[in-house]
């Protein structure tokens, strides 16, 4: 089973609902796929054992079988490829990767070389399995990424992915196929706003999800009264505790110092075993 | 006759020099001897990636062999490198002005990209 | 005119709630809201819209179904695995990539590139001058792409208005849209908090202003949170030639002043209030 923790805003404690509940459920695997900003990692700490560079392919060209033809070009949807009069210029972090230009030319004078976008990376701390992405710095491209760390997952085990923030594409490829999706927010009208998002993009998906609101007792009760209205189920509130700050703020998941949590997670996991589409 | 692109903020030799080469308004195209000129539309202003790119190209095409503009990042650099065409930075006020320094040799090409990539983005 | 932008890598380090009090202090200024993915800003700013403009970006390909005589040779090729097949074979607009490989293999020509419209921007009104601002659509990719729409349009506006400041509400994140918010900007201004997350994607994203060469400050929230951490923070960039621009107290009056939609100078007259206006007078003064 796919778990997927997610919010329309970051900093609502995302991480740290992730981070805890792969904590506290029997047989988990977290999969940090904020592959931008990877935090999971930090309150983890697992012992990785491998680390895998990940490449798009990219077009390398012959020019000794080059004629210059301007196909690939032409068929180039990212401007990757520029042709000129004798010769022709390859722009790689430019491509993303489908292949059109190497399939399509007419002299066969394409091949497809790796290009390094960034690193996945697993690992385990105790029984819990761990893997996360690391994407380059100045590189645009985290879709792919995300799908190798997604690769890792482990059919046997209840995976908890950690989903970068917002609702673009890098948010898709890490929600798509999870059986339900923790929706993280904070009783702010930017919390609000931001999980209305968050809730859109579920129903686009069709995805069955919950709400956790986390510093319950800060802000208003706006948030309380949407979820009423739209029915969407509050799975689990998390009080503002200067305790969980400083824990937080020192790298510790906070289910280890206070382990009444860890009752309240397992709860939290439970009732998403019921609330999951039967195959 | 020599032709030479100016990047232009619009479609007269009068006409302010655009500061970006991939995303300017307008490639004012200009025979140095007669001064006649085309004014070619940039139709890569908003494109998603690789507008520098697409632009080095476009003036390629259109047989320049000097491109005068205020920056070229490094792709659109490297384009119009590979095309044999010379590039010169740093140029700013009036389009015509330009091309008349440029004819006087007081207007020299530069060796690299003068900006970094995604400047023109903003 | 100069343009800064705030940004943070980590969510949630109160990035908007910066430049919602910029809004209140800057004289002579635009505002622009650069998160287009979840935008925040226009809560506290309460933008009445002059001006609405679609987003066009990209292409998803579409399958005409008469034409469509099932061969495969589509579903062979995509890597992006959009391509499905309910009895008849259509493409799902979420995993396309826009690459038109699928339209070029296509024996019979049934396949179209069809130009996306993914989100909407504006420029609008506020109670503290013009503001630039966007909703990229649900499930939509390129906000790189809108992003580089409002700076310009906010930037145009400035230079026509003679504004001396384009106040830029940053992406969050290291990726395409982050790009699009810095480039070429005067300053980025990072806020972070006291913590280890904090800390760490402070860091990537101020590697990201290096790489294009953007001149980086920062400031530490939440700073009293965890006064140790906050001291590993300016530790960090004393090392790494970052100027710390200031520290801000943890202050329940920031939740209240977004609930009641006032930026925090506005709300109260506390020490939040002197602390924001001081980073903004030395900022002030150090772009001028």
């Amino acid at each position: 089973m796919i778990i997927s923790v997610a919010s329309g805003k970051g900093g609502t404690g995302k991480t740290t609902v992730a981070v805890n509940l792969a904590l506290s459920i029997p047989n988990a695997q977290l999969l940090d796929c904020d592959v931008e900003e990877p935090n999971s990692h930090i309150f983890i700490k697992p012992n990785i054992d491998n680390t895998s560079p990940v490449f798009i392919p990219v077009p390398e060209i012959d020019e000794s079988l080059c004629d210059y033809c301007g196909r690939c070009q032409e068929v180039c949807e990212y401007n990757a490829i520029a042709v000129l009069k004798g010769a022709i210029l390859v722009f790689p972090e430019l491509c993303h990767g489908c292949g059109a230009c190497s399939y399509l030319c007419p002299r066969k004078a394409i091949k497809e070389v790796n290009r390094e976008i960034g690193v996945a990376e697993t690992g385990t701390k105790g029984n819990l399995q761990f893997g996360h992405g690391r994407l380059n710095i100045g590189e645009a491209m985290s879709p792919p990424l995300i799908k190798a760390v997604r690769e890792y997952s482990n059919p046997v085990r209840t995976v908890i992915i950690d989903v970068p923030p917002g609702t673009s594409c890098p948010v898709i490829s890490s929600i798509k196929g999870s059986d339900f999706c923790v929706l993280v927010t904070e009783p702010t009208p930017f919390g609000l706003n931001d999980l209305i998002l968050a809730v859109e993009v579920l129903r686009k998906l069709d995805i069955p999800f919950g709400v956790v609101i986390n510093r319950s007792d800060l802000g208003n009760k706006d948030t309380y009264e949407y979820c009423a209205k739209e029915k969407i189920p509050i799975m689990m509130e998390i009080p503002f505790k200067k305790e969980i700050a400083v824990l937080y703020s020192t790298g510790i998941a906070f289910t280890e110092q206070m382990p009444e949590y860890k009752k309240e997670f397992l709860g939290m996991y439970k009732n998403i075993l019921t609330k999951v589409k039967k195959p | 006759m020599e032709k030479i692109c100016v990047t232009s903020q619009g479609n007269t030799l009068d006409s302010n020099v655009d500061p970006r080469f991939g995303r300017c308004q307008c490639f004012i195209i200009v025979d140095t001897d007669t001064l006649e000129f085309e004014a070619v539309e940039n139709p890569n202003i908003s494109s998603g990636g690789g507008a520098g790119i697409i632009s080095g190209q476009l003036v390629s095409s259109k047989g320049v062999k000097v491109v005068i503009t205020g920056n070229v990042g490094p792709n659109a650099f490297q384009t119009l490198q590979a095309a044999g065409i010379t590039v010169i930075t740093g140029v700013s006020g009036i389009v015509k002005e330009a091309v008349e320094k440029y004819k006087k040799g007081e207007l020299s090409s530069t060796q690299g990209p003068s900006v970094d990539k995604k400047f023109g983005m903003s | 005119m100069k343009q800064i932008v705030v940004i943070s890598g980590k969510g949630g380090t109160g990035k908007t709630v910066i430049t919602g009090a910029f809004a209140s202090l800057a004289k002579n200024k635009i505002m622009a809201d650069c998160d287009v993915d979840a935008a925040d800003l226009h809560l506290l700013l309460n933008p009445v819209i002059k001006e609405k403009q679609e987003f066009r970006s990209g292409k998803t390909a579409v399958i005409d179904a008469d034409k469509c005589v099932r061969c495969g040779e589509c579903v062979n090729i995509c890597r992006f695995n959009a391509i499905e097949d309910s009895g008849q074979y259509f493409i799902d607009p979420v995993s396309c990539e826009g690459c038109a490989f699928c339209s070029h293999v296509c024996p019979v020509k049934a396949i179209e590139m069809k130009e996306n419209v993914s989100g909407e921007w504006f420029v609008s009104e506020t109670r503290f001058g013009p503001m630039v601002h966007a909703k990229l659509g649900i499930a939509e990719e390129n906000s790189g792409k809108l992003v580089s729409i409002v700076r310009k349009k906010a930037k145009e506006l400035a230079e026509n208005n003679k504004c001396d400041w384009v106040i830029v509400d940053g992406a969050p994140g290291i990726g395409c849209p982050v790009i699009a918010s810095i480039s070429g900007v005067d300053c980025a201004l990072v806020i972070t908090e006291p913590t280890l997350s904090g800390l760490h994607d402070a860091d990537r994203v101020i590697q990201v202003t290096r790489h294009f060469n953007i001149p980086a400050k920062l400031v530490i929230n939440k700073y009293d949170l965890n006064i140790q951490m906050s001291g590993k923070i300016e530790e960090y960039c004393e090392n790494n030639g970052v100027q710390v621009l200031g520290k801000i107290g943890f202050d329940k009056a920031i939740v209240e002043s977004m609930v009641n939609a006032k930026t925090i100078v506005e709300y109260c007259d506390g020490k939040t209030k002197k602390d924001i206006s001081d980073i903004w007078d030395k900022l002030e003064k150090n772009l001028s």
